[in-house]
């Protein structure tokens, strides 16, 4: 037996210690070459009679991260040039043993008759948990940095190899299925209490303890195989699951507004597996997995947030030829909401920040908004004074711009009006000088424009954060015309010491994700001015996909904001640059009636003080003519939110903004919230067909109007039937 | 074609369906034997010419289960040759066991069927049965699934039916049903349950609130709001029917159905069977429909069976001079009412569930029965009978009195 990715040591008591250990790297994946030495593991350690029982542990930090995602998506490929050579269903059969066969040897473990104990330390999470799950016995590090759970469903995925069935039979199902549904990673006291491992050890003796439970006399049976086992939650057909399920599957669609098939399929697998003995629960489980790697949703959700999003939080677009840029002490121009979240982010990061703003009161207060964000953290128990305390003396506020010498970065984040803006510029250049990285914080100026008030614009990029700071994981990273790789470097470099995830795009108005966002609004009042009821327009986008729907957005970045733009708009470009249907509204909504959305407490939504929001009622006064809700279409109204999205996606492409569909796609998701199941506004087409999109949007500019016309980029596209990831794949490495 | 004709009808009162019920020490089987008893006492000289004994019932397990419908007709004494069956289409399965038995009879097949439903909700409660559509995700959440209750307030919330004006309509409902009480006008139909001594246990329907006024209701909770809110329903009324901001739960225990055990049983034949009967027929099947409706409103099917029935007959508004619609809730006739623009003096002038009760399996028989007396006592000629069924379906039947 030659095993490469594990160890096998016998002790004197004739317990095996396999500790995982996969050269190279420093993570344990699972691949074909693990999983077939895991099996050679188990058979030679079964037919040994020496050995008295088995207990795996990792060799590195973590026990394991999962599944090699890679070789899923390989095995989808192989999957479908087979089908292509031998004819879908014996392609079908083929790819459904080739997917079960990491919950087959997992089984085979826990019925090979002798006890297997995991001894987990660190990342223990997917495949690597469902591993552990299947042993009879396990004992997990009682640290901080030691976590397990099933994260599958943030991917599209959910857990196929044995994970589900085993963690119905483990734990209630309410439990069960909150825990497999949000795929949270569960720390080490929660999981004990959780029933999902037996005993908790320092890290050190975790092996020792593992062994001590075999050398006790565990026995290598599952719960599950004894004879008389009873489900925590007993039947579902009895009274007690009458209370479980309906609600259940309510709460699943409330959640997903059913888009998401791997949700579904764990609700299926559950209730299917709980009915059925363990190996046949199993295989429904794997029929599941098999279904769902081949979604267009996995397939999207994996290729965008984990792969991309990956390969952009690791410098995917940093050019290569300047070395690291230490971010150490940052300077921040501004105090507003938006700078102080800046600041925060920063110190929470560990780098000195010195928060400027026109008098010390406007600093102080800006300084107080990290002293609340903590502070709400400390009582929640997510952090500790002493934490804060560290944080809060990192932050300098001051109105004395001298304070900025020595700083790594300015980060400007006053008042968005140029003459503002231009002060400020003008007075950390006078103190830091134009060799300074200067990184302005806009979300309507161009860069390019900007830049000019730098004496050496190869120096000044543009940094678009989204609000709030703290919870937005997006930085739009904007070119300016002259923008220098020294710039980009540090400011990719910067974003990417505060943790967040980086896009880089060309400056526009609007760069790329306000243009995507406008439009969606936009397509929110159009629709309202049609005679579609308020209601609906703000449901039916959350059952596309959205995280709120057009109007609720609209009160949040305030109505008069939105005024304002098309003033501008208007102004710049001509009165044919704004629809005159959502002028009208906005005239109504803003100059009239003075409603500017959450922040004067009315908008279209009115705040009471206390319950939620509800929709003005005097909306539907506005309405030129009302629509029966029960002839309308509701597949194309969700559509038409999407779509007017994923067009403007594409022109941004065809612009030169957008230069890499995976920052699309990454920044449409956690932008602004574009439906993370398409994978992104340009997944969302390639997965459609650039040929049906380009159809559909005919369909709406005939039906709608010429903001759904596609762009010549799209026509090109569809005629030579490319895609977006296929025909700008090319560029990936070139920046 | 061979017609089917109504030789009689019967029904049990109805008790209150709880513990503390009249009827609650009778089982389905006792309730079921009461009413075909009393139909075979009063209308059939030689029960062995049933040729099927058909009986609704919508949660047939335990004492209910296993064909209630051949055991009911052995225990009543039809005599050894007289088969049964037990077919369920939820809160219709008494007027949709009228229906099949009419069929078999207008098909040629039979010469006679009794046709009823049984339930007994003290004894078994609302959904002992279980079933895949609530529970299965593979059909729950694709057809929409949320309690009924959930489903009026829906389409309360969605035709625009305040909580005053369902509160009304069951205010109404009570005062109809005491003043036909009052005049005797179910004294044709109605077979008390007695003991084995012959002692009766419950000879009026229980569940009235003849008292019932505005601001008695007023002082009720919805029913259905906690389990809405937090349950996840109210989310799915509304992906359902995305139009809606939020449900408004109007229903409560005073403008739905209640809860209460009953039986109903109904004589069909041919016209031959007048002579093997020895009586005449009161009346004449004309025709019947079932539908799918939408699952998320759920109960709006008998809006939709009725545009089936109507368009398949003929038949239209203007014909018919009564209508019986079951009162599952408040909004179900309200919603009726406004589909057609319908005078309210013509729709269950008798009051319905709302005030005597909704034994489920039963009440299709009972409500038809209670149309014919009315026609009779009236002296009219057509009546619509229909009701709206769980899963999103509609029955509906029209009678003749002949």
């Amino acid at each position: 037996m030659n095993l490469t990715q594990f160890r096998l040591e016998k002790d004197a008591d004739g317990i095996a210690l396999l500790t995982w250990d996969a050269p190279g790297k420093s993570m344990n994946l699972i691949d074909a070459t693990m999983m077939s030495e895991l099996e050679a593991a188990l058979d030679a350690t079964t037919a040994d009679a020496e050995v008295k029982g088995v207990v795996i542990a990792s060799g590195k930090d973590s026990f394991s991260g999962g599944a090699d995602l890679t070789m899923l998506e390989a095995s989808g490929r192989a999957f479908r040039d087979a089908a292509k050579r031998d004819g879908a269903d014996k392609a079908m059969l083929a790819f459904f043993a080739a997917i079960s066969n990491l919950s087959r040897i997992y089984r085979r473990i826990e019925t090979c008759g002798k006890p297997w104990a995991a001894a987990i330390n660190g990342t223990c999470l997917g495949g690597g948990f469902e591993l552990a799950l299947a042993c009879h016995h396990r004992v997990m590090a009682d640290d901080d940095k030691t976590r397990v759970g099933l994260p599958e469903i943030k991917i599209g995925l959910f857990p196929g190899a044995g994970g589900t069935t085993r963690v119905s039979r483990l734990m209630p199902t309410p439990d069960a299925l909150q825990m497999l549904l949000k795929g949270d990673q569960i720390k080490p006291a929660a999981a004990k209490a959780k029933n999902l491992v037996h005993a908790l050890a320092p890290r050190a003796e975790i092996v020792q303890k593992a062994k001590d439970w075999i050398k006790a006399g565990g026995k290598g049976v599952a719960p599950w195989d004894v004879q008389g086992w009873k489900a925590p939650s007993g039947k579902i057909f009895s009274p007690g699951g009458m209370m479980i399920w309906p609600p259940a599957n309510a709460i699943y669609r409330r959640e997903t507004f059913d888009n998401y098939p791997a949700a579904r399929a764990i609700l299926q697998s559950v209730y299917d597996g709980l009915q059925l003995p363990m190996d046949l629960a199993l295989r429904v489980e794997a029929r599941w997995f098999t279904k769902i790697i081949r979604s267009p949703e996995a397939q999207a959700m994996i290729r965008t947030l984990f792969v991309s999003m990956g390969e952009l939080n690791k410098g995917a677009r940093r050019p290569r030829n300047v070395p690291p840029v230490a971010i150490e002490k940052i300077g921040v121009l501004g105090a507003g909401f938006m700078g102080a979240g800046i600041a925060y982010v920063s110190a929470l990061a560990g780098i000195e920040v010195v928060l400027i703003d026109r008098d010390q009161e406007s600093a102080d207060k800006g300084k107080g908004h990290a002293d609340k964000l903590l502070s709400t953290a400390v009582a929640k128990g997510r952090s500790t004074e002493a934490k804060k305390a560290e944080v809060l003396a990192r932050i300098a506020p001051t109105a004395d711009y001298s304070a900025l010498k020595g700083v790594d970065l300015i980060v400007e984040a006053v008042f968005e009006d140029r003459a503002v803006k231009a002060e400020a510029i003008g007075k950390a250049l006078a103190v830091v000088g134009p060799d300074a990285i200067f990184a302005s914080n806009t979300s309507t100026l161009p860069i390019t424009s900007l830049a000019e008030n730098w004496p050496k614009p190869e120096n000044f990029v543009g940094v678009h954060f989204f609000s709030p700071v703290d919870k937005m994981l997006l930085v739009e990273t904007i070119l300016g015309a002259r923008t220098g790789d020294r710039a980009l470097a540090t400011a990719l470099d910067f974003i990417r010491a505060i943790k967040k995830t980086p896009i880089v795009v060309n400056d526009s108005r609007g760069f790329f994700a306000n243009r995507c966002v406008l439009n969606y609004i936009r397509e929110g009042h159009l629709m309202f001015m049609e005679g579609v009821p308020a209601a609906m327009i703000e449901n039916v986008a959350r059952m596309a996909g959205m995280p709120v729907g057009p109007l609720s957005l609209n009160d949040e970045v305030a109505l008069d904001l939105g005024w304002k733009i098309l003033q501008a708009a208007k102004k710049d470009l001509g009165p044919e640059a704004v629809d005159p249907a959502q002028e009208k509204l906005l005239e109504e909504m803003v100059v009239k009636l003075g409603r500017f959305g959450r922040k004067n407490g009315k908008g279209f939504y009115d705040y009471p003080a206390s319950g939620p929001k509800v929709l003005w009622p005097g909306l539907a006064d506005l309405q030129p003519r009302k629509l029966d809700p029960d002839s309308l279409d509701v597949a194309e109204l969700k559509q038409r939110l999407l779509v007017t999205q994923a067009v403007e996606a594409a022109r941004t492409v065809e612009d030169g903004v957008v230069v890499d569909p995976r920052e699309a796609d990454v920044g449409s998701i956690i932008g602004f919230g574009f439906a993370p199941f398409t994978g992104g506004a340009l997944s969302y087409i390639d997965f459609m067909g650039t040929k049906a999109f380009v159809a559909l949007c005919d369909k709406l500019a005939a039906k709608y109007g010429p903001r759904f016309a596609p762009p010549a980029l799209l026509r090109d596209m569809a005629a030579k039937g490319e895609t977006f990831y296929g025909r700008f794949s090319a560029k990936k490495d070139a920046a | 074609m061979t017609e089917a004709f109504i030789y009689d009808a019967v029904r049990t009162p109805r008790g209150r369906g709880k513990p503390d019920g009249a009827l609650h020490e009778v089982s389905t089987l006792g309730l079921a034997v009461s009413a075909l008893t009393s139909l075979r006492e009063r209308s059939l000289p030689d029960p062995s010419v049933v040729e099927d004994v058909i009986l609704g019932c919508v949660d047939p397990v335990g004492e209910a289960g296993g064909n209630i419908g051949r055991a009911a007709a052995l225990a009543a004494g039809y005599g050894d040759k007289v088969p049964g069956l037990q077919i369920n289409r939820f809160c219709a399965s008494g007027l949709d066991a009228v229906n099949f038995a009419a069929a078999q009879v207008i098909s040629g097949q039979q010469h006679v069927a009794v046709a009823g439903g049984v339930e007994a909700m003290s004894r078994l409660g609302i959904g002992a049965s279980g079933g895949a559509w609530p529970v299965d995700p593979s059909i729950a959440v694709p057809s929409y699934f949320m309690p009924q209750g959930v489903s009026a307030d829906l389409i309360a919330t969605k035709y625009g039916f305040s909580r005053e004006a369902c509160d009304a309509y069951a205010v109404e409902s009570q005062k109809r049903a005491a003043r036909a009480w009052d005049e005797g006008r179910f004294n044709k139909s109605i077979a008390p349950v007695k003991d084995c001594n012959g002692i009766a246990l419950l000879d009026r329907d229980e569940h009235m609130r003849p008292s019932a006024d505005m601001q008695s209701l007023g002082a009720l909770k919805p029913s259905f709001q906690m389990m809405g809110e937090q349950g996840g329903f109210d989310a799915v009324a509304i992906q359902a029917h995305p139009e809606i901001e939020r449900v408004n739960h109007v229903h409560h225990a005073g403008n739905s159905s209640g809860v209460v055990d009953g039986a109903s049983a109904v004589l069909i034949g041919n016209k031959d069977a007048a002579a093997m009967l020895g009586c005449k027929p009161r009346g004449k099947i004309r025709a019947f429909a079932n539908i799918g409706s939408e699952p998320a409103l759920m109960l709006t099917g008998p809006v939709d069976v009725t545009h089936k029935l109507f368009a398949r007959s003929g038949l239209s508004f203007k014909d018919i001079d009564l209508i019986e619609i079951n009162e599952a809730f408040a909004a179900v006739v309200l919603r009726y009412l406004q589909a057609f623009d319908l005078d309210p003096e013509k729709v269950n002038p008798n009051g319905g569930a709302i005030a005597m009760g909704h034994p489920l399996g039963a009440t299709g028989a009972m409500i038809l029965g209670a149309a014919l007396d009315e026609l009779e006592r009236t002296d009219k000629t057509l009546a619509l009978v229909t009701l709206c069924i769980g899963a999103g379906m509609g029955t509906a039947t029209v009678i003749e009195r002949v």
